[in-house]
């Protein structure tokens, strides 16, 4: 039988990784909404976002290192879209599916000859690798509580930004129904770069809140973007508050399938397989709508 | 049409011969090696070309088959059943029986007893097509996005397996796999003066393949195909049994991509878990569009010309990102592919038929 203290290192451990799922979700679901498009190199935002901000913290401090770092990866993020994605005149799916996967590629390989295949880290940002704090019982790197209250930040200023501000209501619009938005006034296409600036922007912060933690790499972008869409696709395509749920969902069970001795080199295997069966059996995911998602294009 | 299909197959093979003839010249048959390892991959491309361009449905986990044929063939023919045999197990005895094991011996003199290995390829072939049709049934019912992340997932699980396992070989993969000798002197390895056999060998599995899926293309299957990729919904309409034919295909595809993985294990003598990695995916895919998704010459042509010149080390340490870079440069503004770009047609008066 699994002690407290165990039951609740390993619920903390699940979080901390399925906020990060869920971040990265909510990141294609931004993409998702406004443009149809599965962004396939979102996980490449949070890489960059770390690992920008590691080369700034070199000459900068670690606050202003990390907004500067947000800031070049949201310039990426408009960059793509700009340049690839806003002359296409209503690209097919498939062609928008291996774009987006060239340019994870592209943009793995410019950071693999920038950065090299060295693993690096941002610092903590309090206390270091052996300070924790304990709570019911289970020893907490202070920097999981960031991780946790910047990506609670994050989802709640994401659904304030989205029910209350002009700009947040008018991608709504263009989310729910693109011609009709460009009717009233709204440029569609400007809120098409926005949504790719505002994902790469929360990418971003992400990518340096856990890279103290989990390190960051050339390479991370892809298992993170897998993961991402699992817990995407698990909420329910576009539902960014289910994706959460999902997010957290995921990153528990990770954490317990480690705790029972499930061998490590098969975590991925586990996400990947929750992956197909609910997009075998329930691909309107398991707190979306099946008659709504019937409707939408995948 | 026959017998421009006939003409187009027989300058493929003149190139073949001529390429070889030419390399005898200049001494330089070193290229030989190469261009049998560009063969092969060729052998799953206009494959994974079939499926893409003609059934219209996107594969990022053809690797994965690659690597279920090549692993499956390469630990079989090199896991040593001596012990067992000399234990008595039942299950190799009956084996051995049946003339399905070769005794040989290893390159320290030891002996040896492994699967026979014509007995693996088959059974290597078998298992990837059985796997192929249990992944397909769930996963052809999926369109698009999910379409891609579900064979983008399953690539991804072969790739942790392989990599995973002791019995693969985790990182360092199999190596010392032996030669498949096909018929008596005609044997499948990297043996230097094997170099021409083994070319011709390539060659002439690629052309049966390709001549079979030309013909495919052109029957009744074909035409059905290609109503699928057009309108999914009227091609079901019209009687057309669609996931049928999407499943055949998909299987067929992963059956070329298992042979390739056999054959090129056992003419480099090895596999590693790379083979399996998602790059190699993308990269097929990347061809297959370059080609002209639904253009088997194209496939082949690309997939020769491309591959040869990453082999070469053409690219050097940008070679991923070379076909990244292709990729979308072809999707961005040729998304017919580069044989079909309209200056081709202003140089060429007669039209290609489709």
């Amino acid at each position: 039988m699994m002690s407290l203290e165990l039951f609740s290192q390993y619920i903390f451990a699940g979080i901390t990784y399925g906020i990060i799922y869920a971040i990265v979700a909510i990141g294609f679901n931004i993409i998702y909404n406004t443009t149809g498009i599965i962004n396939f190199a979102q996980g490449e935002f949070v890489m960059l976002g770390g690992m920008a901000a590691i080369s700034l913290n070199q000459f900068l401090p670690l606050p202003l290192a990390i907004v500067a770092a947000v800031l070049f990866t949201m310039l990426v993020g408009a960059l793509i879209e700009i340049v690839f994605i806003r002359w296409l005149e209503s690209p097919s799916v498939l062609r928008m599916i291996i774009i987006t996967i060239g340019l994870s590629i592209i943009i793995r390989e410019i950071a693999l000859h920038v950065w090299g295949d060295t693993v690096r880290a941002l610092p903590y940002f309090t206390g270091n690798v052996i300070s924790s704090v304990t709570i019911l019982g289970a020893a907490i790197s202070p920097q999981v509580l960031w991780v946790l209250a910047v990506c609670s930040c994050i989802v709640v200023l994401l659904s304030l930004f989205f029910k209350f501000t002009p700009l947040g209501k008018e991608m709504q619009a263009c989310a729910s129904n693109r011609l009709a938005a460009t009717l009233c006034g709204i440029n569609a296409k400007n809120m098409v770069t926005f949504s790719f600036m505002l994902s790469a922007a929360i990418g971003a912060v992400a990518g340096c809140v856990v890279s103290p933690i989990t390190s960051s790499q050339y390479d991370m972008g892809t298992g993170l973007a897998i993961k991402g869409f699992t817990v995407a696709v698990l909420g329910g395509l576009g539902n960014s508050m289910a994706a959460v749920a999902a997010g957290l969902l995921l990153g528990i069970l990770e954490a317990f399938s480690v705790g029972v001795g499930f061998p490590l080199a098969f975590q991925d295997a586990i996400s990947i397989s929750i992956l197909l069966i609910i997009l075998f059996v329930r691909p309107h995911g398991l707190f979306g709508n099946k008659q709504a998602a019937s409707l939408k294009e995948f | 049409m026959a017998s421009r299909k006939l003409t187009s197959i027989a300058l493929l093979v003149a190139v073949v011969v001529a390429v070889q003839v030419i390399t005898q010249l200049t001494g330089t048959n070193y290229y030989l090696t190469q261009l049998t390892m560009t063969m092969y991959s060729c052998l799953l491309i206009v494959g994974l070309c079939l499926v893409m361009g003609y059934a219209g449905q996107i594969s990022l986990g053809h690797a994965g088959f690659f690597a279920i044929g090549g692993y499956t063939s390469a630990s079989l023919t090199t896991m040593n059943l001596l012990p067992a045999f000399e234990n008595g197990s039942s299950c190799v005895t009956a084996l051995n029986k049946m003339g399905l094991l070769v005794t040989r011996t290893s390159m320290f003199g030891e002996p040896l007893l492994t699967v026979h290995p014509w007995f693996a390829c088959l059974l290597a072939i078998a298992i990837t097509a059985l796997i192929a049709f249990l992944i397909g049934i769930p996963v052809l019912k999926l369109k698009g996005h999910y379409l891609a992340m579900a064979t983008l997932g399953f690539g991804i699980i072969i790739f942790r397996i392989v990599l995973a396992m002791e019995f693969f070989g985790e990182a360092d993969g199999i190596s010392d796999v032996p030669g498949f000798t096909l018929l008596p002197g005609l044997t499948v390895n990297g043996d230097m003066d094997n170099r021409v056999v083994n070319y011709y060998i390539a060659a002439a599995v690629l052309i049966t393949g390709f001549i079979l899926l030309l013909n495919l293309i052109d029957s009744r299957v074909g035409r059905a195909l290609r109503g699928i990729h057009g309108a999914e919904d009227a091609a079901d309409a019209m009687g057309i049994d669609t996931a049928r034919y999407k499943l055949y295909t998909f299987v067929l595809s992963a059956v070329f991509a298992a042979v390739a993985g056999v054959l090129l294990t056992h003419y480099t003598g090895g596999i590693s878990p790379s083979d399996a990695g998602v790059m190699k995916s993308v990269r097929y895919v990347a061809i297959v569009a370059i080609g002209g998704m639904a253009s088997l010459w194209g496939a082949l042509t690309m997939g020769g010309l491309l591959n040869f010149l990453s082999l070469r080390g053409l690219f050097g340490s940008y070679d991923d990102a070379v076909f990244g870079a292709i990729l979308i440069i072809i999707m961005l503004f040729a998304p017919e592919g580069v044989l079909r770009l309209s200056i081709w047609s202003k140089i060429k008066p007669t039209k290609e038929a489709k």
